[in-house]
C-alpha cells in the first residue's frame, strides 16, 4: 500500500473528506455537493455560463480580488496604526524597511483593479441582458456592491496619510458640503431653522458626519479607517453572499429560466 | 528627504520599459505574422510600376518586415537604456504640434463622441480579426510614441495613473469583444441559424469544467498581482499638511469624470444630485427596459436603444471624462494638451455669463434686479424669481414639458409600451444624462455659465 493510499485511507482523511477523489463522474457530483467551498456552485452547468468569452469572468475576480483585499488587508493591519503621530510613518516603513512591505502594493493595486473589474463585471451584466426578469433585484443589489467598492476604495485612500490622501478626500468629501439641504452649502439648507438658528451648519452638516471634523483630520482618519476595515467589508460580505445566493436560486448568471 | 520627491523623472525606466513593450509587440505580430501566413494569401506588390507587372507576394510579408522592425527597436531600448536620450524612436514634433494645438475639451468631447457614433455604425467593419490587430498595433504605438514625450511620460507615469491606461486597453478590448459577438449573432438571426450561444450549450459538470479555470484564474491573477506590486511602487508623497494645498487637487482617479462635471455645474450637481441620479438610474434599469429580447446573448440589433444609451454613458460620459480629469486637466483644473507642461502660471481667461445676465443686460439692455443687502427670504424671493424666471422657466420646461412632447412624437413607442410611470422614469434619466453635454455645448457656444444662478440659495445650475 502506497503512503498516498495510506493517507487516504486514515480516519482523519475520511473524517475531513467524505469521499473518493472526484475523477469519476459520481464522485465529482458529491464532491460539489459536500465541500463548503465548492457549494456555492451548481453541480452541473450550462457551457455558455462558464465560457470565458461569454463572461469574461469579471465577477468571478471581483470576487477574487476583495478576498485578496481582504487577505493584505488584515495583514497591514497589523502593522499599520491609525494616528496622525504614526499613519504616515508606518506606510513609510512598510515601504522601506518591513518584510512583506509588498503587501501595499498588492492591497493598492488590486483595489484599483476591482473598480475595474466591477465596472467590467456590470458591462458585461448589461451587454448581454442578464439583468432581464427574473434577475432584476439582483442587478439592484450588483449597483449597491459598486457604491461600496468605490466607497471601499475612496475610505482606503486616506490611510497612508500623505498629501495625496488627505487633499483627495479633501477633494472628494467637500462635495457634501453641498448636498441639497444636508450640505451648510447646498440649496435649501437656509430653509432648515428654528428661531432664526440654523440647523445645518458646517458643525452638523452632512460633511461633518463624513468626516467627524470640520476639516480632514484624525477624526476623519478613525472614522475612515473605521469604515474601510470593519464597516463597509461587512456590508459587503453580506450582500455578496445575496449576490451569489440570488444567482443560484434565479438560475445561473444569463438566460431566462 | 529625498526619497519622497513626488515627480521622480521616469526617463531612464521608460526607455527600458519601452524596450519591453517593444519586444512583446515583435512577439504578438510574429505570431500575426504566422496567421496571416496561413490564412491571408496573396498580393500583388508593383511599387507602381518599378517591378514590372508585379510579383505575388503573402500579406505576411508586411506583418513580417513590421516585426522585424519591432525586434531591432526593442534590442536597442532594452541594450541602452542608460542613456538617457536613447529612444530609437521619438513622437515626431510634426504630429506632436498639430496635437497640441487641436486639443482641449471640445475636441475631445466631440472626438470621443464621434468614436462612439463610429464605433456602432462601422461595427462590422471594425470588429473583423485584421481591423483589431491594426487598432491594437497603432493604439500602442501612440502610447509608446507618446511616452517619449517628457510631460506625457510624467503624468501617464504616475502610479496611480497606470490602471487606467491598463483599463482602457481592456474597455477598449471588451468593447471590440461585444460587437464581435453582437454583429455574429445578429447574422446569424437574419440568416435564420442557431444563435451562438444556443449552440453548444450543453450541461457539463461544474467539476472539473469550471473549477479548474477558476483555480487557473485565481493563480494568473494573483501572479498579476505579485509581478504589477514589484515593478510599481505604490505611491506616496510628503506627509499631510493642511496648510499646503496641491495644486491641482484631484479626487481619486475613479471620480474624476465627476471632478470633471463641476467645469459645468455646481458641486451640488455634480458632486451629488448626479452620481445619484446616476446610481438610481442604473438600479432602475431592469425595470424600464420592457424589451424582452437580447437576455443571455450578444446582440446589438434587438436592443439599440438600450445599448446605444448605455455605450454612451459609459464610454463618452464616464470613462473618456475620467481620461480627461486625469491626463489632461492641470493647476487650477486648466486644460493641458498631451505633449504640453503643466504650467502653474497658465492662464485661462473665464468670461462665462449667466442666463439672466444675458437675458436682461445684453437682451434687454437693462440692470438686474437687484436683491438689496440684508433682505430676508420673503423680501429675495419675488425679486429673484423675476431675475432668473427665463432659466426657471426653460428647466422646468425641460423637466416637466419636455418628456410629454416626446411621448408624443419621438418616443411614442415607449410611451405606449411602457405606462406613464416609468416612461417618465425613462424620460428625466435620459434628460438628466444628456444636460451634461447640453450644458457643454452653451458653455462653448455661448460661454453660458449658469442657466439659473440664484447664489443667494446656492442654487445654480
Amino acid at each position: 500500500m502506497s503512503v498516498g493510499d495510506y493517507i487516504r485511507g486514515s480516519q482523519i482523511w475520511k473524517s475531513i473528506f467524505r469521499h473518493p477523489a472526484p475523477v469519476d463522474r459520481r464522485n465529482r457530483v458529491v464532491v460539489m455537493l459536500t465541500n463548503f467551498f465548492l457549494h456555492l456552485h451548481p453541480v452541473s452547468i450550462k457551457q455558455q455560463g462558464i465560457a470565458l468569452s461569454y463572461t469574461w469572468c469579471m465577477g468571478g475576480i471581483t470576487f477574487f480580488l476583495f478576498l485578496v483585499e481582504t487577505i493584505t488587508g488584515v495583514l497591514l493591519m497589523f502593522y499599520y496604526r491609525p494616528t496622525l503621530e504614526f499613519a504616515f510613518n508606518d506606510i513609510l516603513a512598510l515601504r522601506d524597511v518591513t518584510t512583506l512591505g509588498i503587501m501595499r502594493e498588492v492591497h493598492r493595486w488590486s483595489a484599483h483593479a476591482m473598480v475595474i473589474t466591477v465596472w467590467l463585471h456590470m458591462y458585461r451584466v448589461f451587454l448581454t441582458g442578464s439583468y432581464k426578469p427574473p434577475r432584476e433585484f439582483n442587478w439592484v443589489i450588483g449597483v449597491l456592491l459598486l457604491v461600496l467598492t468605490l466607497l471601499l476604495s475612496f475610505t482606503g485612500y486616506l490611510l497612508p496619510w500623505d498629501q495625496l490622501a488627505i487633499w483627495a478626500i479633501t477633494v472628494g468629501s467637500n462635495m457634501a458640503r453641498a448636498t441639497p439641504f444636508l450640505g451648510y452649502e447646498g440649496p435649501g439648507a437656509q430653509l432648515l431653522n428654528i428661531g432664526g438658528y440654523d440647523l445645518i451648519t458646517n458643525g452638523s452638516d452632512a460633511r461633518f458626519l463624513l468626516l467627524g471634523s470640520r476639516f480632514v483630520g484624525e477624526a476623519t482618519l478613525n472614522r475612515f479607517y473605521i469604515l474601510h476595515c470593519v464597516a463597509i467589508p461587512l456590508v459587503v460580505s453580506l450582500l455578496i453572499a445575496i449576490h451569489f445566493w440570488r444567482v443560484r436560486k434565479d438560475g445561473g448568471i444569463s438566460q431566462p429560466l | 528627504m529625498t526619497h519622497l520627491t513626488h515627480n521622480p523623472d521616469l526617463t531612464s525606466s521608460v526607455i527600458y520599459g519601452l524596450g519591453w513593450v517593444y519586444l512583446l509587440m515583435f512577439l504578438m505580430n510574429a505570431y500575426w505574422t504566422r496567421r496571416s501566413y496561413a490564412l491571408d494569401g496573396n498580393c500583388r506588390l508593383s511599387l507602381g510600376g518599378i517591378l514590372g507587372k508585379g510579383e505575388q507576394i503573402p500579406v505576411a510579408a508586411f506583418w513580417a518586415v513590421y516585426a522585424g522592425m519591432l525586434l531591432m527597436i526593442a534590442i536597442t531600448h532594452l541594450t541602452g537604456w542608460k542613456n538617457p536620450q536613447q529612444f530609437s524612436l521619438q513622437m515626431p514634433e510634426f504630429l506632436k504640434e498639430p496635437i497640441n494645438r487641436a486639443s482641449n475639451p471640445v475636441a475631445f468631447f466631440i472626438g470621443s463622441t464621434t468614436i462612439y457614433v463610429l464605433m456602432i455604425v462601422l461595427r462590422k467593419w471594425w470588429t473583423t480579426p485584421t481591423a483589431g490587430w491594426i487598432l491594437l498595433n497603432l493604439s500602442i504605438l501612440f502610447l509608446a510614441l507618446s511616452v517619449t514625450d517628457y510631460d506625457f511620460r510624467q503624468i501617464v507615469g504616475k502610479p496611480d495613473n497606470v490602471p487606467i491606461v491598463a483599463m482602457l486597453y481592456i474597455v477598449g478590448f471588451f468593447t471590440w469583444l461585444y460587437f464581435k459577438k453582437s454583429v455574429d449573432n445578429d447574422e446569424r438571426k437574419a440568416a435564420g441559424r442557431p444563435l451562438f450561444e444556443q449552440e453548444n450549450n450543453e450541461k457539463v459538470l461544474t467539476w472539473p469544467d469550471l473549477v479548474y479555470s477558476e483555480l487557473i484564474c485565481m493563480v494568473l491573477v494573483t501572479a498579476v498581482l505579485i509581478a504589477w506590486g514589484i515593478v510599481l511602487q505604490a505611491p506616496l508623497e510628503e506627509p499631510a499638511s493642511a496648510a499646503k494645498t496641491p495644486n491641482p487637487s484631484k479626487a481619486p482617479w475613479y471620480f474624476l469624470g465627476l471632478q470633471e462635471m463641476l467645469v459645468y455645474f455646481d458641486p451640488w450637481m455634480a458632486g451629488v444630485v448626479l452620481p445619484s441620479v446616476i446610481l438610481v438610474g442604473l438600479m432602475a434599469v431592469p425595470y424600464i427596459d420592457f424589451n424582452k429580447a437580447g437576455n443571455g446573448y450578444y446582440t446589438f440589433n434587438e436592443r439599440k436603444f438600450a445599448v446605444s444609451t448605455f455605450l454612451f454613458g459609459f464610454l463618452p460620459l464616464w470613462v473618456a471624462m475620467i481620461v480627461l480629469g486625469t491626463f489632461l486637466r492641470g493647476p487650477n483644473w486648466n486644460f493641458f494638451s498631451p505633449y504640453e507642461f503643466w504650467d502653474v502660471h497658465k492662464l485661462e481667461l473665464l468670461n462665462n455669463i449667466n442666463l439672466s445676465e444675458l437675458f436682461w443686460i445684453k437682451g434687454l439692455g437693462r440692470p438686474l434686479p437687484v436683491v438689496p443687502p440684508g433682505a430676508t427670504f420673503a423680501q429675495q424671493a419675488p425679486i429673484i424669481l423675476l431675475r432668473e424666471w427665463l432659466g426657471l422657466v426653460g428647466v422646468a420646461f425641460y423637466l416637466v414639458v419636455l418628456p410629454n412632447i416626446m411621448a408624443a412624437t419621438v418616443f411614442k413607442k415607449f410611451y405606449v409600451k411602457m405606462g406613464f410611470l416609468r416612461y417618465m422614469v425613462l424620460a428625466n434619466l435620459m434628460l438628466m444624462m444628456m444636460s451634461l453635454p447640453i450644458k457643454m455645448v452653451l458653455r462653448w457656444a455661448v460661454n453660458l455659465k449658469y442657466i439659473v444662478a440664484i447664489p443667494e440659495w446656492f442654487f445654480n445650475i
